[in-house]
């Protein structure tokens, strides 16, 4: 290499080493004038208030939360809360939208139409229209003293939906543990059954050991420890329903809004999908003689889901963004919690860097997770 | 798409407080807000998204209450027009953002005034034109008189208040369990009460009274008698311009001394003509040059109680109508809390 500009190594590095600076450079002027400004502007700076008592009352948590606990527990509690709305939505958006755009695919002209109106009026309107629609519907139901009572136990009023529950024990977190291994038991148990059967050609069926796995255990466990189980009815006491599990009128209209405005979309791409695949493949398969139910699962899902998965990984992320409406239904998501934040505390700068940051940890996890699945199920092509 | 706008804008505030260069060279004028507004030619007022009474556009787009005719007499003060102010409505949230990077020149916006708002936020309240407290509101069916007896209650409330700290903290001195339901938007979190999704709201006295009184039948909803907080309502101003602070501070003054000697609007040019008490002189501006000490005309007093009128007629063409009494707003005299240092 020369230290001339004639040398194209030598003008590549210079060119390198100037962007790199230009970064560099303005990354440290935006820090510079935004601590200056802070300073002259006499605003506090730095994480130091996650550490002091919050004093926000949260609706529904999933970690023990009280107003005497920090705001980290509070942001804590909120980033619970989004990831609750968010994976559970993705499942159902997912299984919502598979029917949907295979319903528009159907033969029969009924139920065809009916799920391409669907998707049209859905996805047509926007999505904060359709929160407070399904939070007002919520609202319409009958106060906690005349809740509706459908099956003994369960209550519906716009306080929300009471089930009833078991008082949780021990015992019942051990099953639960049973219960995971048992399903990491059957799923190796089901790889060696399959192994056997590509060494000597013979079907094996694994279900009957996996069942076993899968509910002997937990229950045998159970059972080892005495089987408790003391039912948990929801009962009306002064204001409100105390007792059971608790389906909040917030987290129901959040819910039903982000998994039907987003099943919308997905029942496109999932249409998209299968119509992506050529016709000779199914003609194929059927002249393989491979029955209906797997010519779609070895021959046509394979190939329509390397169309599928990557529209589908947008689709997870704006669900997931989305959930940041909760506020204006009262939900008490990351968004919600982290504003109520930096309103409290006045440091805005820390407040949207924590939203921000989650977001971004979340929406990655998500990607990576997609893009090993997409890399994975990719056609192997030789 | 709520959120993201409020997100997006608490980020532009981040962004304006990034890219704001360095302030230009300290000292030109004493006071580089005021230069500011009388350069743009009208002044940015912080105000509700719209609260009866305090500050809500009527069916022509008017903006009026309470803490807009104290946006219009700093108008007044310094433009001798009422008219020359933009409102910018702001919630809860997005108040303290806008007064941070200079979105607005002035803040009056039921706005609570505590030691952290005064010392961390960059702030400075300039006095206290309404002594508030929290308190509940309840369907009268429910048939609750005392707040003590919400145990187990769901309760509507807004975020980023005092408002939601007060409620913790009085539930925990009180043992009292209850079910937050927080939510942003004023009409929404009004709209969950009415629904029946809340057995009760709380806010300011002032703001359920309001809510109360725009109701179709107000009669089916009672405001308990207990008081769970100090709220301390006032206007404010960035932090490091005193001479504009001094001004907010003493139009407020102002408006009560006049109250205090009987001046009104209706009286007040007759009062500028031939009342010879000096402390009426002082205020309506032929004595003491006490105007140019703060930066505006002498006469800024006398054209405020012109165009808009005194404390009290404030407090009763707006507060009043909502069934709001003077209670601690009374003047000193009277009573009340409201008590103005002398005008001279």
């Amino acid at each position: 290499m020369r230290l001339s500009w004639s040398d194209e190594r030598f003008r590549g590095i210079v060119w390198q080493v100037l962007i790199v600076a230009l970064v560099v450079g303005t990354i440290w002027w935006l820090w510079q004038n935004t601590t200056h400004n802070l300073r002259t502007r006499n605003i506090a700076t730095g994480f130091d208030f996650l550490w002091r008592e919050a004093g926000l009352p949260i609706g529904e948590s999933l970690i023990a939360y009280s107003p005497a606990d920090s705001y980290f527990r509070a942001l804590l509690a909120g980033l619970l809360n989004t990831l609750k709305v968010a994976l559970v939505g993705i499942v159902l958006a997912t299984v919502l939208g598979t029917l949907i755009g295979i319903a528009k695919l159907s033969r029969n002209w009924l139920l065809s139409r009916v799920a391409g109106a669907y998707v049209e009026i859905i996805r047509d309107l926007p999505l904060l229209l359709q929160l407070l629609f399904w939070y007002a519907l919520m609202q319409l139901l009958p106060g906690p003293r005349q809740a509706l009572n459908p099956i003994e136990g369960v209550f519906l009023s716009n306080r929300g939906m009471k089930l009833p529950f078991i008082h949780w024990q021990d015992a019942h977190t051990a099953a639960l543990l049973a219960f995971a291994a048992g399903c990491a038991g059957a799923w190796l148990y089901a790889r060696a059954r399959r192994a056997a059967q590509m060494r000597d050609g013979q079907p094996r069926a694994a279900w009957p050991g996996a069942l076993v796995l899968m509910l002997g255990l937990p229950l045998a466990v159970w059972g080892a420890m005495g089987a408790p189980f003391e039912p948990d009815m929801p009962r009306l006491v002064g204001f409100n329903f105390r007792g059971g599990l608790t389906l909040t009128p917030e987290y129901a209209a959040l819910l039903i809004g982000l998994v039907t405005y987003t099943a919308a979309f997905i029942a496109e791409i999932v249409r998209a999908g299968i119509l992506a695949v050529n016709q000779g493949q199914w003609e194929a398969a059927q002249a393989l003689g491979l029955p209906g139910g797997k010519t779609l699962r070895l021959v046509v899902l394979p190939q329509a889901l390397r169309v599928i998965i990557p529209p589908l990984t947008s689709q997870f992320l704006n669900l997931t963004k989305n959930s940041s409406l909760a506020v204006a239904i009262g939900y008490p998501d990351i968004v919600s919690i982290a504003n109520t934040t930096l309103n409290q505390t006045g440091q805005a700068i820390e407040g949207i860097a924590i939203i921000m940051l989650v977001y971004l940890t979340i929406s990655l996890s998500i990607s990576l997770f997609m893009n090993w699945y997409n890399a994975k199920i990719a056609l192997v092509e030789r | 798409m709520k959120a993201f706008r409020r997100t997006i804008l608490g980020a532009l505030g981040v962004a304006a407080i990034a890219a704001a260069g360095v302030p230009a060279a300290l000292a030109q004028s004493q006071s580089p807000t005021l230069d500011a507004i009388r350069a743009r030619g009208q002044l940015i007022c912080g105000v509700n998204t719209g609260l009866a009474g305090f500050g809500r556009p009527d069916a022509q787009g008017v903006w009026r209450g309470f803490d807009v005719d104290y946006c219009r007499a700093v108008a007044v003060a310094i433009f001798n027009d009422p008219n020359r102010v933009r409102f910018v409505p702001l919630t809860a949230q997005q108040r303290f953002p806008a007064i941070q990077s200079g979105e607005v020149d002035v803040l009056i916006r039921n706005t609570t005034w505590t030691l952290t708002r005064d010392v961390s936020l960059g702030l400075d309240f300039t006095g206290i034109n309404f002594y508030d407290g929290q308190g509940f509101m309840v369907r009268a069916s429910l048939g609750v008189r005392r707040a003590s007896e919400l145990n187990g209650a769901t309760i509507c409330v807004q975020p980023g208040t005092t408002t939601e700290r007060n409620l913790t903290d009085w539930a925990r001195a009180n043992r009292i369990q209850f079910t937050p339901v927080v939510i942003e938007r004023l009409e929404e979190v009004v709209q969950a009460y009415l629904a029946g999704r809340c057995d009760a709201y709380t806010t300011d006295v002032s703001g359920l009274a309001a809510t109360r009184s725009t109701q179709p039948n107000p009669a089916e909803h009672v405001i308990l008698p207990d008081v769970i907080s100090k709220e301390p309502l006032g206007p404010s101003v960035r932090h490091g311009d005193q001479r504009f602070a001094d001004l907010v501070r003493w139009i407020h003054f102002g408006l009560l001394t006049a109250e205090e000697l009987g001046i009104t609007q209706a009286n007040v040019a007759q009062a500028a003509a031939s009342d010879e008490r000096p402390a009426a002189q002082r205020l309506l501006g032929r004595t003491g040059g006490l105007g140019q000490m703060l930066g505006v005309d002498d006469a800024f007093m006398r054209n405020i109680i012109a165009a808009l009128g005194n404390y009290g007629e404030i407090f009763q063409r707006n507060l009043a109508p909502l069934g709001l009494q003077r209670g601690p707003n009374a003047l000193w005299n009277q009573g009340g809390l409201q008590y103005a240092p002398p005008f001279q």
